[in-house]
């Protein structure tokens, strides 16, 4: 074989290096800025055990005289003399744990749900229409009042109340995408080869469905995380004392006009994740879209 | 037409049905009984049977469901309103009539009695919030949809997700400490009684001011998206080229079409806005309806609950039929099929 001329071009090209492209949502100022808000409460949660904090339930009697922030306890007491900073911290346990599991829930049902009425069509995806109707005709709130008030709050009732509550509306998302891949050549192809329903499903279809379905995870771990608050808020949270953001609020709106800093400082703690998230999916949105 | 629309109310009763028996269903879950609950944590086990067998809270699930059915639909008397049982319920319109929602086993009075008016008491709230977040959405959607990725759209984007970050017993808690307790120009209870010695129309301040700024935002980025969708269309291109100044293209041309779309979010903001102040009226002890469905949810008193998700479903289905006539008679390329 006849040695190729080397390419003149070569040693330049490979003597500059590629430059190292930062994933895409990193470039978006907006998409950092959520990423910060997020990874400093991941960190705050998963550290919570072995930070110097003051037990979440101990009570500081003395400081129920004068609960407001002090070198002892940072961001005061609340009404019963309990640490609010420890209480944020060990309540972003709660919702980073609760939350994500509630998401990942209702997007599997979502997807799976969604998968099979725009891929199976006919009756299959006419019953699963019907049935979504009557969950979203449900306004969500009144949905999650009526269930948890209900059946009770847990960590695996709100789990279940939200994927009752948000896989319609992933299916449907899922459902209009796959409708229009299934035309695609590649689904024919791999119909051709004889692939099983289930491998186009998960193999071919579902990768192609990952763009807006990590938006609309990110966002819609905002509304949970607004919904978690809401159930706590309404007396529908978990269980006492577990700390709970919307339920801190709650105990100590009674006593806003004196102490107002003991629902100022959950309900910033709650902007802030949920603005985290929004930023973050913002980002991403922004940073995938095509040029 | 006329027969797409007889379609969908039909589908609209067959959804209520399902959705008012998934209530009757989902309420067998609830822990203690309403006669426990009305008599307290002191009366003996007898009273609390006997009472239960009056309201025939033991019959079986599906037996009540189909009396609920028959009550509403005036085929039947109300089985709880006989003057006999000793529970002094009675309806002035008397104990069988079509519409008969059944008696409040919390509030103690015919549910038809009480459940309007708390319904127009929000209707009033969310109609004044309304009639903000139209214009407000319109102004920040059309103004950063107008050239995507400008300065002006990435501030007023990012304005428009902090809003909608903040929810509503969040920002409760912010506006309060702001105009209630540091700077005492607003009522933080919203009774509508005069009783506090504010006027009403200050009570409906902040109630308001929380809905909308929660969700403003949202319309504003759907108006947004829509509009960024109607600039890239050739035909506006046209209009600029041909020198027609950029406010007739816009109001002209633009936001016409911009509007189609965000046509079906505005009307659903209506059924949010209708159920979805739940929190809204609880924070600020406003007479609502939302309030009203968590009381009875907390309760268990059926009668409250079913009456308030019917009224709630047939707003929301009613909104998506109106909200899918109006797109057909503002965008003429969708049929009927």
């Amino acid at each position: 074989m006849v040695a190729l001329p080397k390419d003149p071009l070569q040693d330049v090209m490979v003597a500059r290096p590629a430059p190292r492209r930062l994933p895409r949502v990193l470039r978006s100022k907006t998409a950092l800025v959520g990423i910060a808000l997020v990874s400093l409460w991941i960190v705050l949660a998963i550290l919570a055990p072995v930070l110097p904090l003051i037990p979440p339930n101990a009570q500081d009697f003395a400081a129920m005289a004068a609960p407001t922030p002090s070198a002892v306890h940072w961001f005061g007491t609340d009404i019963l003399g309990r640490d609010l900073f420890s209480r944020l911290i060990f309540g972003s346990r709660t919702v980073l744990a609760v939350a994500p599991l509630a998401v990942a829930s209702a997007t599997l049902v979502g997807i799976a749900i969604g998968m099979l009425a725009g891929y199976c069509g006919g009756y299959v995806d006419m019953l699963i229409g019907r049935l979504s109707d009557i969950v979203l005709a449900f306004p969500v709130i009144v949905l999650y009042v009526i269930l948890i008030a209900n059946v009770g709050p847990s960590v695996l009732n709100i789990v279940i109340a939200t994927t009752i509550a948000s896989a319609p509306g992933i299916g449907r998302i899922v459902r209009g995408l796959v409708l229009e891949m299934k035309l695609q050549g590649y689904v024919a192809a791999a119909k051709l080869r004889g692939e099983s329903t289930l491998h186009i499903m998960v193999v071919e279809l579902l990768p192609n469905c990952r763009g807006p379905l990590i938006v609309d995870a990110c966002l819609r771990l905002g509304y949970t995380i607004i919904t978690i608050g809401i159930l706590g808020f309404l007396g529908l949270g978990l269980p006492p004392p577990t700390p709970d953001w919307g339920s801190m609020i709650r105990e100590t709106t009674t006593v806003i006009n004196v102490w107002p800093h003991m629902s100022l400082i959950p309900s910033v703690a709650v902007v802030s994740l949920v603005l985290g998230f929004n930023l973050l999916a913002d980002g991403i949105r922004e940073g995938t879209k095509r040029r | 037409m006329a027969g797409f629309i007889a379609k969908r109310l039909v589908l609209m009763l067959f959804t209520m049905l399902a959705a008012s028996f998934v209530v009757f269903a989902v309420t067998e879950f609830a822990p203690g009984t309403v006669a426990r609950k009305t008599l307290g944590p002191y009366a003996s086990q007898q009273q609390v049977d006997v009472l239960s067998d009056k309201l025939k809270a033991n019959d079986p699930l599906l037996v009540r469901y189909v009396r609920w059915l028959g009550v509403l639909a005036g085929a039947i008397p109300d089985p709880l309103q006989d003057k006999t049982n000793g529970l002094g319920f009675s309806d002035p319109r008397g104990p069988q009539y079509f519409g008969n929602f059944g008696y409040s086993t919390l509030y103690k009075v015919p549910v038809n009695d009480m459940m309007w008016g708390r319904l127009r008491n929000t209707a009033i709230l969310a109609g004044f919030a309304f009639a903000l977040i139209i214009p407000l959405s319109i102004l920040f959607g059309v103004l950063s949809g107008l050239r995507e990725g400008s300065r002006m759209d990435r501030t007023l984007s990012i304005l428009s997700i902090c809003f909608t970050s903040i929810p509503e017993f969040a920002s409760g808690v912010f506006l309060v400490t702001l105009f209630v307790i540091l700077i005492p120009v607003l009522p933080g209870t919203s009774p509508l009684t005069n009783s506090g010695g504010w006027s009403i129309s200050s009570q409906f301040v902040l109630p308001v001011a929380v809905l909308v700024i929660y969700d403003f935002g949202y319309v504003a980025r759907m108006i947004r998206i829509s509009m960024v969708g109607v600039m890239e269309k050739p035909y506006i291109r046209t209009a600029i080229l041909k020198g027609m100044s950029p406010r007739r293209v816009i109001l002209g041309h633009a936001l016409r079409n911009a509007m189609i779309a965000p046509f079906t979010v505005l009307l659903l903001q209506i059924n949010f806005l209708i159920s979805g102040v739940v929190v809204t009226e609880l924070v600020f002890a406003y007479p609502g309806f939302g309030r009203m469905l968590l009381e009875a949810s907390l309760f268990g008193d059926i009668a409250t609950i079913e009456a308030a998700t019917m009224v709630t479903v047939a707003i929301a289905v009613a909104t998506q039929l109106i909200g899918d006539i109006g797109y057909m008679i503002l965008n003429p390329q969708i049929r009927v099929v």
